[in-house]
């Protein structure tokens, strides 16, 4: 049960951070990846502030096994750089520079009752499962 | 610089980091997001807590925009072919790569992982490419 209000409340604090860094505007993330003209650098600002909070977090963290509910810590223990990464992060590139929308921000659109995001989240979900079934 | 707002970014992005540091600390598990959509459709595993976590996302921005009456600022293509083509390749791309701007962008670099590190510039580079190509053929001007 505490997991689960955790988790809820997770979400619900990362939708709010999204929408106050308005990373929830597909255009100020177009803004971001238009390093040619006008460009704006909010969305390093975005991530610098997470990292500069949760770095030193996980690095305290870093030998626990167990998290405070008593659950194993897991993290990706992959080291090597492969094909697959390389390939896979600039098919996400593209995917995001065409309309500006990654994952957490197209989840928390649903709010703004935007329809066309509806069809970005089956579309992507789509691209999800033909990578499980091919 | 053009529409730059870094006090509201760097706030945001602190409480996205309270977010990361709040279900690390509790769950045990990273918070990135393309992986929790995903397990949600494809896996047992947590699968409670994930459709939670993404009832919490969409919530939190409810309750905000309901409390803080701001005016909300939503501007996306309206082009259904592109938004189509978007969500597929961040679907299938995410799962190839293993995360998006939250796993590989947030929680990964946080971790000092060179794998997320060269994730992160690689989906920057081809989404800088990708709307410089847009914007010759005069989207996005």
């Amino acid at each position: 049960m505490k997991e689960k209000i955790v988790s809820l409340l997770s979400g619900i604090i990362f939708g709010v951070g999204l929408v106050i860094s308005g990373m929830t505007n597909p255009e100020k993330v177009i803004g971001f990846l238009s390093i040619t003209h006008n460009w704006d650098a909010s969305l390093i600002f975005v991530m610098g502030g997470a990292i500069i909070v949760t770095a030193p977090f996980l690095y305290i963290l870093r030998n626990r096994n167990q998290s405070s509910l008593g659950f194993d810590i897991k993290l990706p223990k992959k080291i090597d750089l492969d094909k697959k990464l390389i390939i896979g992060s600039s098919f996400f590139g593209i995917g995001w520079g065409l309309v500006g929308l990654c994952p957490g921000p197209a989840v928390s659109s649903i709010a703004l009752f935007e329809p066309i995001t509806l069809i970005f989240l089956l579309a992507m979900l789509v691209g999800i499962l033909a990578n499980k079934y091919i | 610089m053009y529409n730059f707002t870094p006090i509201s970014a760097l706030t945001g992005g602190i409480i996205i980091g309270c977010a990361v540091i709040l279900y690390f600390y509790t769950t045990g598990r990273l918070a990135g997001i393309s992986g929790i959509f995903a397990n949600t459709f494809t896996s047992k595993a947590n699968r409670s807590s994930n459709i939670l976590f993404l009832l919490g996302l969409v919530l939190g921005p409810l309750g905000y925009f309901y409390f803080s009456k701001t005016p909300v600022n939503f501007e996306i293509t309206n082009s259904y072919f592109l938004i189509i083509i978007a969500g597929f390749l961040v679907g299938f791309g995410t799962r190839i790569g293993g995360g998006c701007t939250s796993g590989h962008g947030i929680c990964g670099i946080s971790r000092i992982s060179v794998r997320s590190i060269i994730a992160t510039v690689t989906f920057i580079f081809t989404g800088m490419l990708t709307v410089f190509i847009l914007q010759q053929f005069g989207i996005y001007l």
